[in-house]
């Protein structure tokens, strides 16, 4: 019965993520490609909200989990004649071993899962400033060590020649799991009590709830959903350590910041409006027209639009698009009389 | 490095961690500075630095002198800092510093992007004062001329802010405020002055910190001082960030351990500094969370 009350909450983001994928099948190939990296962005947003809008911390360090994620299902499926030129310094037991495009993504889950859980043991300790700059540190060193370590990966060199089995059904399908696992983790147990210690953390101690504890549990979940999303990531396009620092880490909080951080909803929403704006300037740049206006923006406009938009939206609407509330049917126009 | 402990490099190593130490020493005060009445991390501090380190370039490229490039370069941080303060921080205020801290991180991407169009990905050359980069020689040891200068600048500042915040009232507000900023209103701190104090101190710190940088790596490129901006960022919570002395000194230790490092790694090691210092940071915070030196009565939050 609780659940389904609460399977509409589910609803909303799989239908929005349903219609984003369709729509990309209706437009051109190379428009297509946009929606293909919004789902992408969605899975990563996703796996951010776990930990960030259930738990209350900030956290600067999910995108080593994509990193990882990327770097382990990218080195795993080059094809193995292609890895001695693009990776001439990689590890034996890398370099002869190759697996196919489902697998890569369940062990990209994996490893994320795996490296957030050892990062979680000691950091989750942490709360506030320290917590956000000791997982800023994770970032750094992930991608430093990544950047010139050659045995685990192409070093400074992009990863060509991954398969780019990530399409619009692919992306699509890897979000919907993102979120079905997230609204899950949400439902249960472990997502309620990490709220708790969310709204009042002293309140959730008095009760015997271990702080430490579940956000351990979100943290190594959310490794798991960011690994998984940047399996998805690199078998999109051709990554370096560069696409996966700071500008993702700071355009995935903002669109978790900006759709809404403490709902499911306000993470989808977030990333598609804020990869829909950037898409759509994108082209623009290109040259295209709205309504019949032609528009040509001169290059590199698009950045900084989107940076003041998101600039303007957290000052008139610090709470999100959403309000950080999940979606309901209500809001649709069938209002339930409050008790 | 046969000479053991005191050798030549040792000197040197030493001159350019102090160097180095100084410069995020003025960082972190200006950091802080914000922090302290706003509860603000201002992530786009470093944007302000590479605002300033362009107007060098500029004045330097049209042949100006040298204090009239420092001029507008102290103008440009100025203005680029009040306008922050009104168009971002000020609807902010009160805000959770989630929110506050994203929308700093989305103007420094801003203005990153904005130098990126007006001035290229290569940038430009700022020479006005690279002849401070010559060494001298004190007893057998080269030190840059530079190291000194930054010493001897940063101490200078701290000393001038730590007069205007010990013997005059504004400082007595400013420090009443980052204590308890609800407290100090209700005592009559007018709260806009104070800010605005802060504010244009910070500035002010930055843009020293931008005709120091310049004369380090001349070369200004859009994301001059972000990697700066993060390290110190790093050292001012590993201080502590709730009050400016253990802010400063970790912002120095920081620097002076970065610089120290980078110059006695080896240098198949070297390019795994930012690790061995991220590394660092994260041991010291899960010992001392509140900082390393902060004061050992302070509560433990949850």
């Amino acid at each position: 019965m609780r659940i389904a009350r609460a399977l509409p909450e589910l609803l909303g983001p799989v239908a929005l993520i349903a219609a984003a994928g369709l729509l990309g099948t209706a437009v051109s190939v190379s428009t297509g490609a946009y929606f293909t990296n919004a789902l992408v962005n969605v899975a990563i947003v996703v796996g951010l909200y776990l930990f960030v809008g259930n738990s209350g911390v900030l956290s600067f360090g999910h995108i080593s989990f994509v990193a990882v994620g990327a770097w382990t299902a990218g080195v795993l499926s080059v094809p193995a004649s292609d890895k001695p030129a693009i990776m001439p310094n990689l590890a034996h037991f890398l370099r002869d071993r190759t697996v196919g495009n489902v697998s890569s993504l369940a062990l990209a889950a994996l490893v994320g899962c795996v490296c957030a859980f050892v990062v979680a043991l000691p950091l989750m300790r942490l709360s506030g400033l320290a917590a956000g700059i000791a997982t800023f540190g994770v970032l750094e060193i992930t991608h430093n060590l990544l950047r010139y370590e050659e045995r685990i990966g192409p070093g400074l060199n992009s990863f060509s020649s991954v398969p780019e089995t990530t399409g619009l059904r692919q992306a699509a399908l890897g979000a919907i799991v993102t979120v079905v696992v997230a609204f899950a983790y949400g439902r249960s147990r472990f997502g309620r009590l990490l709220r708790a210690t969310r709204e009042d953390p002293a309140a959730a101690r008095a009760v015997g709830i271990s702080v430490y504890r579940q956000r351990l549990i979100a943290f190594t979940l959310s490794g798991a959903v960011a690994g998984l999303a940047g399996g998805l990531y690199v078998h999109l396009l051709p990554l370096t350590t560069e696409s996966v620092y700071l500008d993702l880490t700071f355009i995935t909080l903002a669109m978790l910041v900006v759709g809404g951080a403490t709902s499911l909803w306000g993470a989808v929403v977030g990333a598609l409006a804020i990869s829909a704006l950037d898409s759509y300037l994108a082209i623009a740049e290109n040259g295209t027209s709205l309504f019949g206006w032609n528009i040509d923006l001169p290059a590199g406009t698009r950045v900084i639009v989107v940076g003041a938009v998101m600039a303007l939206l957290l000052i008139l609407r610090p709470s999100g698009l959403t309000g950080g509330r999940e979606f309901r049917l209500a809001s649709l126009g069938v209002r339930r009389r409050t008790p | 490095m046969t000479l053991g402990f005191l050798s030549v490099t040792f000197w040197q190593t030493l001159a350019d961690g102090l160097a180095l130490g100084s410069i995020y020493a003025l960082m972190a005060v200006g950091i802080g500075l914000v922090f302290g009445v706003l509860r603000l991390v201002n992530f786009a501090y470093g944007q302000l630095v590479m605002a300033g380190a362009f107007a060098l370039a500029l004045a330097s490229q049209w042949n100006w002198p040298v204090w009239a490039g420092i001029a507008l370069c102290f103008a440009a941080v100025l203005v680029l800092t009040l306008l922050m303060d009104r168009l971002v921080f000020r609807p902010l205020r009160g805000r959770s510093p989630a929110v506050m801290l994203v929308a700093t991180f989305a103007v420094a991407f801003l203005l990153q992007n904005i130098a990126l169009l007006w001035f290229g990905p290569l940038g430009k050359i700022a020479v006005s004062l690279s002849s401070l980069n010559r060494p001298v020689t004190i007893s057998g040891v080269d030190i840059r001329k530079f190291a000194i200068v930054a010493v001897a600048v940063t101490i200078v500042c701290l000393l001038l802010l730590n007069v205007l915040l010990e013997r005059t009232s504004i400082g007595l507000h400013m420090r009443a405020a980052s204590m308890d900023f609800d407290t100090a209103r209700l005592l009559g701190v007018r709260a806009n002055r104070v800010i605005e104090l802060a504010v244009l101190l910070s500035g002010m710190f930055a843009a020293v910190v931008a005709v120091m940088l310049t004369i380090q790596s001349p070369l200004v490129t859009p994301d001059f001082a972000l990697d700066d901006t993060i390290v110190v960022l790093a050292g001012v919570v590993l201080g502590g960030m709730n009050r400016p002395i253990p802010a400063t000194l970790g912002g120095f230790s920081i620097g002076f351990a970065s610089g120290v490092l980078g110059g006695a790694l080896p240098t198949n090691q070297s390019e795994y500094l930012p690790s061995f210092l991220f590394a660092a940071v994260i041991l010291v915070l899960l010992v001392r969370p509140g900082g390393l030196f902060a004061r050992k009565s302070a509560a433990e939050r949850v």
